[in-house]
């Protein structure tokens, strides 16, 4: 657990990047700091492994005070992903991913190996190993840049805007796979971003910081969309609160009827469309064991008779959903009653 | 004008390997080592002295004002500085010839440093890099195409700038000049010019492989 109390970093000229901040980062989960440019949340995650110092205050690692410790010792027990990966150029692949072991005194065999390791454990060809930084894509990059964080296989990760500067499509596959090395590896992950949709869909816990450093509202995201804090943190989490919100609600207990005869499948037991008196008519299909609430109503809204499809992994139909049964469902994750909830108060 | 052929090969023939000290490979010898001895030189004080720059900014601005001062002085007058210390020997021409090569070396240094991208030294410090290794395993190893650039640029020039120690008989392949002009005899000028282009070719294409040989990821880089 990496705790913060009271923690205040004034510079020099005055501003003030972080003021007064405590919370808990609990271990093993993920927790984003999140908030526009200038509300210190990359200040705040630089304290926990010294880069900066903290003015006033103290930040504790299970208990410990970072400010007993060495930094650079410090530093080679946190992981640390930057933004654009920060490769060094000159060292092949496999190289980089050693840094930490060889800082460590690792034998190079042994340390290699481990690179290899982890390079199989990001998900990447173990021929991109004798490879320098710049022939690399930058979502490959990325992946080499957690790679490298993760090679001493330390406890806690600090992940600084790790995917803002790849395209949208290889940002979305690192977060999926940051998810799924996480559910594998159950690290203590602090993760900074200035985009709250990667913060609602990484973070087990999320930190909205506003500017001047101040903490605005902590809190699960699903719980942050339905109950936001104060206006802030309302217009900083935009539109569609509520649509955004059902991604959190599992779609596994949906109520599925039989599937009407007038829905068309193939041979292959996947559907073809709706039949309709000028021949076929679109439809919308999701999977109940993996998709959301979103998904299914999504699907819904995609067929001309408001009917969502549901299908097994393979694709083919396992039964409908009309937007009965996902009102249904609907009803039963209503948002609490205010002042029934849970949500925590914004300091004053 | 009498009608005097541009190169007469049987007088460069002779001259050669003459055995005298003015004997064409003698002088190329020389013209080598007085050439190179400034680069040399000039890089060992220009590592440290860029990277106290480097570290302290402040110092950047008055050593590169005083290098460039030294630049744009002609060689000739610091060679005459010198000749009153060191008189009529090799180091009266190396001693200035090593300020020029600092003058470009300095500053090709604290670019080096300063072409390190911010990402690359904020991870090697999050990595937990001390200081002096992170200098001379990330910092300095990045830093090295730029740096020989600059070097490029200095052995040329110095390989170009010997000629003027002919002056004080310390030119090198700059003495084959003096000797045409006096005699109105164009081949040993020929001479003298075709060998430092073909000196100064030869040291930036071995310099350009060096290159190639030390930092495969910026070559790539370059042409990706």
């Amino acid at each position: 657990m990496i705790t913060f109390e009271g923690v205040t970093k004034r510079y020099r000229d005055g501003t003030v990047a972080v003021d007064d901040l405590s919370l808990e980062v609990p271990t093993g989960a993920i927790t984003v700091f999140v908030g526009p440019s200038g509300c210190g949340k990359t200040t705040s995650l630089r304290m926990i492994n010294r880069m900066i110092d903290a003015t006033s205050g103290r930040i504790a690692l299970d208990g410990q005070d970072v400010r007993e410790i060495d930094p650079p010792t410090l530093r080679r027990g946190i992981g640390y992903v930057i933004q654009q990966a920060g490769l060094f150029p000159h060292r092949r692949i496999v190289d980089n991913v050693a840094t930490v072991p060889y800082l460590l005194g690792w034998n190079k065999k042994k340390a290699r190996a481990r690179a290899m390791e982890l390079l199989e454990l990001v998900g990447l060809d173990a021929g991109l190993a004798n490879r320098y930084p710049f022939q690399l894509s930058g979502g490959q990059q990325q992946r080499v840049g957690v790679a490298r964080a993760l090679a001493a296989d330390p406890p806690v990760l600090l992940m600084d805007e790790p995917f803002s500067a790849v395209d949208p499509v290889v940002r979305a596959s690192l977060q999926d796979e940051l998810l799924r090395l996480q559910s594998e590896l159950r690290k203590t992950i602090v993760f900074v971003t200035h985009d709250i949709d990667e913060a609602v869909k990484l973070g087990d816990t999320v930190a909205v910081l506003r500017v001047g450093g101040r903490l605005a509202q902590m809190a699960g995201p699903a719980t942050l969309l339905t109950e936001p804090a104060d206006d802030f943190v309302r217009g900083f989490l935009g539109r569609d609160r509520g649509i955004r919100r059902l991604s959190f609600i599992s779609a596994k207990e949906v109520r599925l009827g039989p599937a009407p005869p007038d829905l068309v499948t193939g041979e292959d037991g996947r559907p073809l469309g709706w039949r309709t008196g000028d021949g076929l008519a679109a439809y919308g299909t999701f999977d109940p064991e993996t998709d959301s609430l979103r998904a299914a109503l999504d699907a819904a809204l995609l067929s001309p008779n408001g009917v969502a499809v549901a299908v097994d992994e393979e694709g083919r139909v396992r039964g409908v959903a009309g937007r009965d049964a996902i009102d249904e469902l609907l009803a039963e994750y209503a948002p609490p009653v205010r002042g029934a909830g849970s949500a925590e108060e914004a300091p004053a | 004008m009498i009608e005097e052929p541009l190169v007469r090969w049987d007088w460069i023939a002779r001259n050669w390997d003459s055995g005298s000290p003015s004997a064409i490979s003698t002088l190329l010898e020389n013209h080598v080592v007085t050439a190179f001895l400034p680069v040399l030189l000039g890089l060992v004080v220009a590592l440290p002295l860029g990277l106290a720059c480097a570290r302290w900014r402040w110092l950047y601005q008055p050593t590169a004002a005083l290098m460039n001062v030294t630049y744009s002085l002609p060689s000739l007058v610091l060679f005459s500085v010198f000749l009153s210390v060191t008189g009529l020997t090799r180091a009266t021409v190396v001693i200035p010839l090593t300020f020029f090569a600092l003058a470009i070396l300095i500053p090709a240094v604290v670019d080096g440093l300063a072409s390190v991208p911010d990402p690359v030294r904020q991870s090697a410090v999050a990595m937990g890099f001390r200081p002096a290794r992170r200098l001379l395993r990330v910092e300095l190893p990045v830093a090295v195409p730029v740096v020989l650039a600059g070097l490029r640029v200095a052995t040329v020039s110095s390989i170009s700038l010997v000629s003027v120690g002919a002056l004080i008989g310390q030119g090198g392949l700059g003495n084959l000049f003096i000797d045409g002009w006096q005699r109105q005899f164009y081949t040993p000028i020929v001479v003298g010019i075709a060998l430092i282009v073909l000196l100064a070719v030869l040291a930036d294409g071995l310099l350009v492989l060096a290159q190639r040989l030390l930092t495969p990821w910026s070559r790539a880089r370059s042409t990706a």
